[in-house]
């Protein structure tokens, strides 16, 4: 039976897919992959774990946590699948979540579409009352029509409600009158409060946010407690914890309340993941790269701190557009995402250029090389006729990949009309997804006031080996960390996270007008609210708050974010505000605008509890090269030559081997490219560690 | 390596450059819009940045920015290099103007270009332009009577000389302006993203062994001219013509459109157009040609990128003199006003041409709700009967109509087009202003009935604070002349201003909403797209069910009988299209 005394952890991502759990005990650490159950995903995570389980021979009360992130709640609203909606609104606001920001995201585009709201016009029920922007009552809300509003809401068999009302964020008496009257009259009616979601200015956001919450509630909070059932069932004892979107884990009550804060909470993992590599590491300046099938996702993390946002659209009409979705106010980590993965599709476009993604092949029928019907040519077509994959060492030999038909692909599709051979037609490919993926970071740095350069690459994803020396040349960064079980990379972030939640608040201030009492107050509130959630998921965990203000210049458009300390204020302590502000806007944009005024749009709390030390990793002596295992010549698209590359197995590097460029480096799942730029070594922790090497002469 | 591989490889390289060219060009866009402080800017997108060569062509411009800036930024560059060729520029150097007439139709917008240095040699420059809100004068609006009273003239001028700014000039802009600090960081945001995009390429010229940007510019401009040739020559050839009526200021405005596709490309000719208005509604030609070329690329070409190849088949004129055309010093500041009209004119010659490809009328003009209160903004009656001192404010509020139908789709409701201007949070305007915004939701039966149904106005409610009153700076249009409908569509519902009681207002100019009245706004709807009665039955009903539709106008419009709850009568709606079809 299984050794006593080491602690069983466990992390449980739900794809589209595959549902993936990784098993931790000390050291040994086990995944399994199994097959997503969409009508019953707890039934898939039943099978899974079991499967982990049986294979560590541990028995469920041993198991002290399990963690669990899911798409579930992001599903229901691409799907459509919620619960049939209604929002009850001010009355002459009706179609806020319809009419969003009158613009469209798509300048040239005349036929594009809107987002369409998740609860249709004619569940949308509008109530006469009204608060003004300081949250006085101007108009007394009308019970009755509340009470009107409550039986129709029951003859159309309405499931679950979202209240939004106007300036609900500074007064929540209205919201929450109407919240009673709807319980008296239906108990069973799920009910989410803009006020309590997503208490911040601007309806459309915070309606947006309500009513998604509200749409996904009854089939998260199904699901959630069915899990839990069934784990208690099986003989588990520990707590069952989930992922938020905003990078911490929170308890099952928290989820079940706030399920929209889940709506990320897969592809955060990714993120966390990273980051935790990056705590280790000692790397304070990190991009983390996750490519796989379908996507590329990148996110920056500065002191192994992923950058937050609270902006987040979901269900986007096009997957990639800013402002095609339906947008959130929740914590998020902040990542880019855009259709270049392993299947994304390569065409000609009409001004004879090559052109990839965001369309991609997906599993089925994949790309042209996996021989299951697949005509166009993709991403990988390119890397195995550009010689970086072995086509009979792909995922470990399950699919021996056929380079004719890669070849074939890419001729007619690409190297015909540009009379290009097939190698040169896939080196065009290969390039045109490396400058997609280089440019959304370069935009998405600039966006939040970024730099790259000096920043260390995390990659990860069955694809992102193949691609990152590559994005690193063309992004001008020098040192690349390829971590090992970067394939389930997601569900290992899950047990690194931290238990911690975040509210947002609006309280909204002129610096030059300060009001202490109210901004003490507003921040005890937030700060009870979020510590009474983390000490649910650990109680008396020594915990840390982090508090910051979202500031702006008197009049201008994007907020910052300002560290704040943790300290009871006073009047006069404007001076500290106007300075954080100040250092935090040049840090930004260079440059400070002396004698304007300032203005506090809204609050943050975050309380965390503090997580384990980790172990820094020393850099490891210099020990032999790995035996070489044969040469491939490979097409380099930074000189456009074939160059000899030397083969290798990642399994055959002792900690501290190094190899240069260029270079394969085989494992099961996945290549490792290293360009005629870098060297290779391996980490005390297994991670190929990429290094540019000096510059070469012209015979690389 | 064969000598074919290596051409290859070169025209994988041009591709790949073209690329990095259109994501440098972005950057330098989101670095303005990042960093600039006017809403209009920030907000709105009021932007547009762009890669230029030698010559002065645009060789990229990026997706983000207006419509109003298409290639009227483009035509700037060439003025300025005019004015201070390449043996005159030095590195370090960075110009500027806000002239209407070489730029961007108003004194609002500034335009500073830098040019690109590399070893000591000029390879390009990079131009940015951005609406400011305020350059002094009267203000934005159509009140002036020339543009010597819109504010403040820049002619075009080094604003940094050799790394130097340019102290004078900022000296005198600040003291001849509302908002000196915010215009100052402006003018810095539009220097910083030039350097930023200026910077990116050098880092890619330095990437890719390029000493100019020659070569790479004639491939660019070569195969997007060929690509927009191509899209053209699938188009019938010929003229044709349309004409289009507005309300005006005070009196309405025709314009009018011959628009002719050849080999060479496509030609808009305004004759026929009216003359100058007295009020700050006059259009510039290089603005004119801005959503000229917008409306046609939307229809003709619109995947293929902005720059001098694909602009230049895009040709436009209008008789000087007409509001299309105005020269010195007619007043300009509200121009916009006109200009978004021509996206509809343009359509409606299109439409000729490809029926099944272009989009019925839509409100086109943006409502911009500009609000202003305090004792000297309202008239003496209301004064007399205030209970209280009104507070002084100015506010601006961006509002759309409905867009017209499309030939596969419903239209837009309240949706900006062809401007891209978002609308601002009732909750944040009310935090800024002391107003009440009542009511801003969809207007029933607004839009214009059809196969495809225009998309919805709204319908605005807007008070005083504690009822106090204010007045309006109205400058609405399509109140008296809507959205006409195309292939048996139906117009939309004209716009109408009021107040609460009833009484009307006019459309343009400044008026006073009376204490404890409102402002009623219904802004107008996108015209319809094919014989309503051809609307499945189906969907007229759930109009109805959702309310866009009423069930009068069901039966009026579309001949289908529907109850007030959504139910549809089928054996009812078929007697109605039975009698309508006899």
């Amino acid at each position: 039976m299984a050794e006593s005394g080491a602690e069983v952890r466990i992390g449980v991502d739900i794809g589209g897919t595959f549902t993936d759990i990784v098993l931790e005990r000390g050291p040994e650490r086990i995944t399994a992959k199994v097959l997503t159950t969409p009508d019953a995903p707890e039934e898939g995570v039943r099978q899974g774990l079991a499967q982990a389980m049986v294979s560590c021979g541990a028995v469920p009360h041993e198991v002290a946590l399990v963690i669990h992130g899911t798409t579930l709640a992001t599903n229901a609203m691409i799907e459509r699948k919620g619960a049939r909606t209604a929002l009850i609104t001010t009355e002459g606001f009706r179609d806020s979540i319809e009419m969003g920001t009158e613009s469209r995201f798509e300048q040239y585009d005349i036929d594009m579409e809107k987002p369409v709201p998740l609860v249709p016009r004619q569940w949308r029920s509008p109530i006469p009352e009204r608060l003004n922007a300081s949250g006085d009552p101007i108009l007394p809300l009308d019970e009755a029509a509340v009470e009107a509003t409550a039986a129709r809401l029951a003859a159309d068999g309405i499931e679950s409600a979202a209240i939004g009302l106007l300036h609900s964020y500074v007064n929540p008496a209205h919201e929450r009158r109407v919240r009673d009257i709807l319980r008296e009259a239906l108990p069973d009616l799920a009910i989410t409060l803009s006020s309590e979601v997503a208490p911040e200015m601007r309806e459309y956001e915070r309606f947006s946010t309500a009513c998604a919450n509200a749409y996904v509630q009854p089939v998260m909070a199904r699901y959630l407690r069915n899990l839990e059932d069934g784990l208690r069932e099986a003989g588990f004892t520990c707590p069952l914890f989930v992922m938020l979107s905003g990078g911490g884990v929170a308890d099952i009550g928290t989820a079940i309340r706030f399920p929209i804060r889940l709506v990320e909470s897969g592809p955060v993992g990714g993120a966390v993941f990273a980051s935790h590599v990056a705590r280790q590491c000692g790397l304070d300046r990190v991009l983390s790269f996750d490519m796989g099938g379908t996507t590329a996702k990148i996110c920056l993390i500065d002191d192994a701190q992923p950058q937050t946002t609270r902006a987040f659209e979901v269900a986007r009409a096009h997957r990639f557009l800013k402002g095609s979705g339906l947008p959130l106010r929740i914590p998020v980590i902040e990542m880019v995402e855009i259709g270049a993965g392993g299947g994304s599709i390569a065409v000609v476009d009409r001004l004879g250029r090559i052109a990839v993604g965001p369309e991609s092949a997906g599993a089925q029928p994949g790309p042209a090389c996996y021989g299951q019907g697949g005509t166009e040519p993709t991403v990988t077509d390119a890397d195995l006729a550009m010689g970086r994959i072995d086509p009979a060492e792909f995922s470990g030999g399950r699919i021996v990949l056929d380079g004719q038909a890669a070849s074939d692909a890419l001729s007619s599709a690409i190297g015909t009309p540009l009379s290009l051979e097939p190698q040169m037609a896939a080196l065009g490919v290969s390039e045109m997804v490396g400058e997609n993926m280089a440019g959304a970071a370069r935009v998405h740095a600039i966006e939040i006031g970024a730099t790259l350069g000096e920043r260390t690459m995390i990659a990860f994803g069955g694809a992102a080996p193949l691609h990152a020396a590559r994005l690193a040349e063309k992004l001008d960064m020098d040192r690349i960390l390829i971590p090992s079980a970067a394939a389930v990379g997601s569900a290992v972030g899950f047990l690194r996270a931290p238990v911690a939640y975040e509210v947002v608040r609006s309280a909204y201030q002129v610096v030059s007008a300060f009001n202490p009492e109210l901004t003490n107050r507003v921040l005890e509130e937030m700060r009870d609210e979020a510590a009474a959630i983390v000490a649910r998921g650990e109680p008396g965990a020594p915990t840390r708050e982090h508090r910051s203000a979202y500031m702006r210049y008197l009049g201008q458009g994007h907020e910052v974010v300002v560290p704040l300390p943790n300290r009871t204020w006073a009047r006069e302590d404007t001076a500290i505000i106007r300075e954080a502000f100040e250092t935090a806007y040049e840090a930004l944009y260079g440059r400070i605008i002396p004698n304007l005024d300032l203005e506090i749009v809204s609050w943050s709390v975050g309380v965390s509890a503090v997580p384990e030390a980790v172990a820094f990793i020393d850099p490891s002596p210099e020990a032999a090269a790995p035996p070489e295992r044969g040469v491939r010549p490979v097409l380099d698209p930074g000189s456009g030559r074939v160059v000899e590359a030397t083969l290798y197995r990642r399994a055959d590097f002792t900690p501290g081997a190094r190899v240069d460029g260029p270079a394969l480096i085989v494992e099961t799942d996945t290549t490792t490219v290293v360009s005629t730029a870098f060297a290779a070594s391996v980490d005390a922790l297994g991670a190929i560690v990429l290094e540019r090497r000096p510059p070469q002469g012209e015979d690389a | 390596m064969n000598g074919n591989t290596h051409s290859g490889l070169a025209q994988i390289q041009a591709q790949i450059m073209w690329s990095r060219l259109i994501s440098v060009v972005e950057e330098q866009a989101q670095t303005l819009l990042r960093t600039a402080f006017s809403t209009t800017v920030r907000e709105a997108g009021d932007l547009s940045a762009g890669v230029f060569d030698t010559k002065g062509r645009m060789l990229a411009q990026a997706v983000t920015g207006t419509p109003g800036h298409v290639n009227s930024m483009a035509i700037a560059v060439q003025h300025f290099l005019a004015r201070y060729p390449n043996e005159a520029m030095r590195e370090g150097d960075v110009y500027i103007t806000n002239d209407p007439w070489l730029t961007c139709g108003h004194l609002h917008d500034l335009t500073v270009v830098t040019p690109v240095f590399r070893e000591g040699r000029i390879i390009g420059s990079f131009a940015c332009t951005a609406h400011v809100v305020d350059i002094g004068g009267r203000g934005f609006g159509p009140d002036a009577r020339s543009v010597f009273e819109e504010g403040l003239y820049i002619p075009i001028m080094p604003l940094v000389r050799e790394g130097r700014i340019n102290e004078d000039l900022l000296e005198m802009v600040r003291w001849n302006v509302r908002e000196p600090l915010q215009l100052e960081g402006d003018v810095h945001s539009l220097i910083a993203c030039n350097r930023a995009g200026a910077d990116r390429l050098l880092a890619m010229m330095d990437e890719f062994g390029l000493t100019d940007l020659d070569a790479l510019g004639e491939e660019i401009i070569e195969r997007s001219r060929a690509a927009t040739l191509a899209a053209i020559a699938e188009l019938p050839k010929g003229t044709y013509r349309n004409t289009l009526t507005m309300d005006g200021y005070d009196e309405p405005i025709t314009l009018a459109a011959a628009m002719t596709i050849s080999g060479e490309g496509i030609h808009v000719d305004f004759t026929g157009t009216s003359p100058a208005s007295n009020h700050g509604i006059n259009v510039v030609l290089n603005y004119t040609t801005a959503y000229t070329s917008f409306g046609l690329k939307c229809i003709v070409a619109k995947d293929i990128p902005n720059n001098a190849g694909s602009l230049a088949p895009l040709t436009v004129s209008a008789p000087e003199g007409s509001i299309l055309n105005v020269p010195r010093p007619w007043p300009v500041a509200a121009r916009h006003v006109i200009g978004h009209m021509l996206p509809d004119l343009v359509f409606g010659c299109l439409h000729q041409a490809i029926p099944e490809r272009v989009p019925a009328e839509g409100a086109a003009s943006l409502w911009i709700v500009q609000l202003r209160g305090g004792a000297t903004a309202i008239d003496s009656e209301a004064r007399r009967n205030a209970a209280f001192d009104p507070p002084e404010f100015e506010v601006a509020l961006f509002n759309s109509g409905g867009a017209g139908a499309r030939p596969t789709k419903d239209g837009l409701s309240a949706t900006a087009f062809p401007s891209g201007v978002r609308t601002i949070p009732a909750e944040a305007t009310e935090t800024v202003a002391p107003i009440v915004i009542w009511r801003k939701e969809l207007a029933e039966d607004t839009g214009g009935a059809g196969l495809l149904r225009g998309g919805l106005g709204q319908v605005m409610e807007i008070g005083g604070a504690d009822g106090a009153p204010f007045s309006v700076l109205a400058q609405f249009e399509r109140i008296h002349n809507p959205a006409r409908g195309r292939g048996g569509g139906l117009d939309g519902a004209a716009g109408s201003v009021a107040l609460d009681d009833g009484a009307k207002l006019r459309g343009k100019g400044q008026q006073t909403i009376p204490p404890g009245q409102r402002l009623k706004l219904v802004l107008p709807g996108g015209a319809g797209y094919g014989d309503p009665r051809d609307r499945a039955a189906e969907d007229v009903a759930a109009d109805v069910r959702n309310d866009l539709v009423s069930p009068e106008a069901a039966r009026r419009d579309y001949a289908v009988a529907v109850s007030a709850g959504g139910t549809l009568d089928e054996a009812a709606t078929a007697a109605l299209r039975g009698a309508g079809a006899e």
